[in-house]
């Protein structure tokens, strides 16, 4: 067995933030994939947030991932309303279809 | 125990919002009389903010800071608010977005504004930043019926989402690497050789630059400014440009002056890179949202390199350049609302020919508003340019004032190519005279201050020296 050290964590968090972040920049298919990926940024915030906590033995960074999760649920939200709207406006939600702005 | 006179201006705009949105709630077609209340309460709370002006405390646990440079930062805000309202004249109900929804979003996001220029602890910034930016998501795509504003709002929504992610990254690590969120903690126990820390600094500072829209994060600006509603574009490039410099300041100057060093490349090369893309991409724009997008890119580069320059007159030219970009934009907004012919909006620059016969008046102020942005004597924008320079200079960094000057020059051809549209092309139709007293009320007021202002600079002068001086 292995001890699964603060390392561990951090090298976690950094994996799933650059698929969060590589998520955002290759996907050229679904909008809904970009908030998937933008909640995969997040998630690893909060395992970064709650390992550093209990290394440090110091709750403030589990009450910031409490603030994050609940923002996070807000702005999922918003972002799906708006997408909603894009929808009935389009009719599609290809990325390749955000694409009336440019210049 | 609090003392909550301090935060009288943020209880007293919490307070109205969720009374107002129990007006606009019980109320049948009551977006009229929302909007006055808004109007009113934005005003209102400017004598509450000054009330304080010269207290420095620190409230909730040393989270919440009160001094001067927040409480000044506050009252452009809540100008730039109240003035995004007032001159929107008969454009909301033009375009048939008459929606009380409007008025609670716009002070929402100003009470989240409030929240980034005072935090002192990194969840208060991010709790802030949040509630402006998810205020103007929905803003941006307000106008549900409309393709272009709703592609707006999941643009605007998806990139932001990614810089707060950024952003919070850099606070986790920021968090870890030196065991506290609170600013004064950080700036206590920052060690410049610990690459966690410059790493989580370098995050934070790319998630503040995308919501101030520096280069090169600033794909989305020329998208959303052209896509949303006029209006809602207009407290774009107003409100929230000041509060995200603000909380740029706060968080550089107080819980990373010890990493000035490290800092300072990064924002030397934001601010270069800003000016020149503002300067040149907007040269081909026919559009005048995007023209005024690619512009205030460029303005938020010339406030950064005083930020560079890391001295006190640095801050203190930042915040007068930040205080006459907002009078400037204000006036242009303004002109920019008053292009209609029969009840439609242009947006095309080329609409703009021959528009000094028709409307004289109109045309010089937007002609003394883009001579003010291209930077010429003795204009309030030749000014704003002069102090940040002059404090680049004085912190020997000429590489910067030498390109910022060439691009300040390059820019210019942009603004004066509409005023020779305006001026000299064939005569187009007449447009909508002006309606209403907010326009008029806004053109003139701004008009006057950038053509008078250097009647009395130091006036100006005085207050940010006072406000950046809690820097020290």
């Amino acid at each position: 067995m292995i001890d699964i050290s603060l390392g561990h964590y951090l090298f976690l968090a950094a994996i799933i933030f650059t698929i969060g972040i590589v998520g955002i920049f290759l996907n050229r298919k679904n909008v809904i994939v970009l908030l998937m990926s933008i909640e995969l940024i997040l998630i690893a915030v909060n395992i970064n947030l709650v390992a550093f906590s209990v290394y440090l033995q110091d709750i403030v960074g589990q009450v910031f991932t409490m603030f994050v999760l609940t923002v996070a649920a807000g702005e999922a939200a918003i972002g799906l309303a708006i997408l909603v709207v894009f929808f009935r406006n389009k009719g599609s939600i290809h990325v390749e279809d955000i694409n009336t702005l440019k210049g | 125990m609090i003392d909550f006179q301090n935060i009288y201006p943020e209880i007293f705009l919490i307070m109205s919002t969720l009374s107002l949105l129990m007006i606009g709630v019980f109320f049948k077609n009551s977006f009229a009389l929302v909007k006055k209340i808004t109007i009113f309460a934005l005003i209102i709370c400017i004598p509450l903010v000054y009330v304080n002006f010269g207290n420095q405390i620190l409230v909730f646990n040393n989270s919440y800071s009160i001094n001067v440079f927040s409480n000044l930062l506050k009252i452009i805000i809540l100008i730039s608010s109240a003035f995004s309202l007032i001159f929107t004249g008969q454009y909301l109900k033009r375009i048939n977005i008459e929606k009380f929804e409007y008025m609670i979003l716009i002070l929402s996001s100003t009470i989240g504004m409030f929240v980034m220029v005072s935090a002192n602890d990194l969840i208060g910034l991010y709790l802030g930043i949040e509630l402006q930016s998810l205020s103007l998501y929905v803003l941006s795509s307000l106008d549900r019926n409309s393709l272009n504003s709703s592609e707006s709002g999941v643009k605007y929504f998806v990139l932001g989402a990614l810089s707060s992610g950024l952003f919070l990254y850099g606070c986790s690590l920021i968090y870890g690497f030196t065991g506290s969120t609170n600013y004064l903690m950080i700036s206590e126990n920052l060690s410049v050789e610990n690459l966690g820390i410059i790493f989580g600094l370098v995050f934070v500072i790319v998630g503040l630059a995308f919501k101030i829209s520096a280069v090169p994060f600033h794909m989305w600006t020329p998208d959303v400014y052209q896509g949303s509603p006029t209006s809602v574009t207009a407290f774009f490039a107003l409100a929230p440009k000041v509060a995200g410099m603000g909380a740029f300041i706060q968080i550089l100057f107080v819980a990373f002056k010890g990493a000035y060093v490290e800092w300072k490349s990064i924002i030397v090369f934001i601010s270069i890179a800003s000016m020149i893309l503002g300067s040149v991409a907007a040269i081909g724009q026919t559009n005048i949202k995007r023209l005024m997008a690619y512009s205030s890119i460029g303005h938020m580069g010339y406030a950064l390199a005083g930020v560079a320059a890391g001295s006190i007159a640095g801050i203190s030219s930042t915040v007068s350049y930040i205080s006459i970009y907002v009078v400037m934009n204000i006036a242009a907004f303004t002109c920019i609302l008053f292009l209609s012919r029969e009840k439609k909006y242009f947006e095309d620059i080329r609409e703009l020919g021959g528009m000094s016969k028709n409307h004289p008046i109109v045309s010089a102020c937007l002609c003394l508003t883009l001579f003010s942005l291209a930077g010429i004597p003795p204009l309030a924008g030749f000014f704003a340019k002069f102090y940040v320079f002059k404090a680049v200079i004085e912190s020997e960094m000429y590489m910067l004032a030498i390109i910022g000057l060439l691009s300040s020059v390059i820019s210019a051809f942009y603004y004066l190519r509409v005023i020779k549209i305006i001026y000299f092309d064939k005569n187009k139709e007449k447009f909508d005279e002006m309606s209403g007293f907010g326009m008029k009320f806004s053109l003139t007021t701004s008009s006057l201050l950038i053509l008078f202002y250097f009647i009395n600079p130091s006036l100006l002068i005085n207050i940010t020296d006072l406000a950046s001086k809690i820097f020290k």
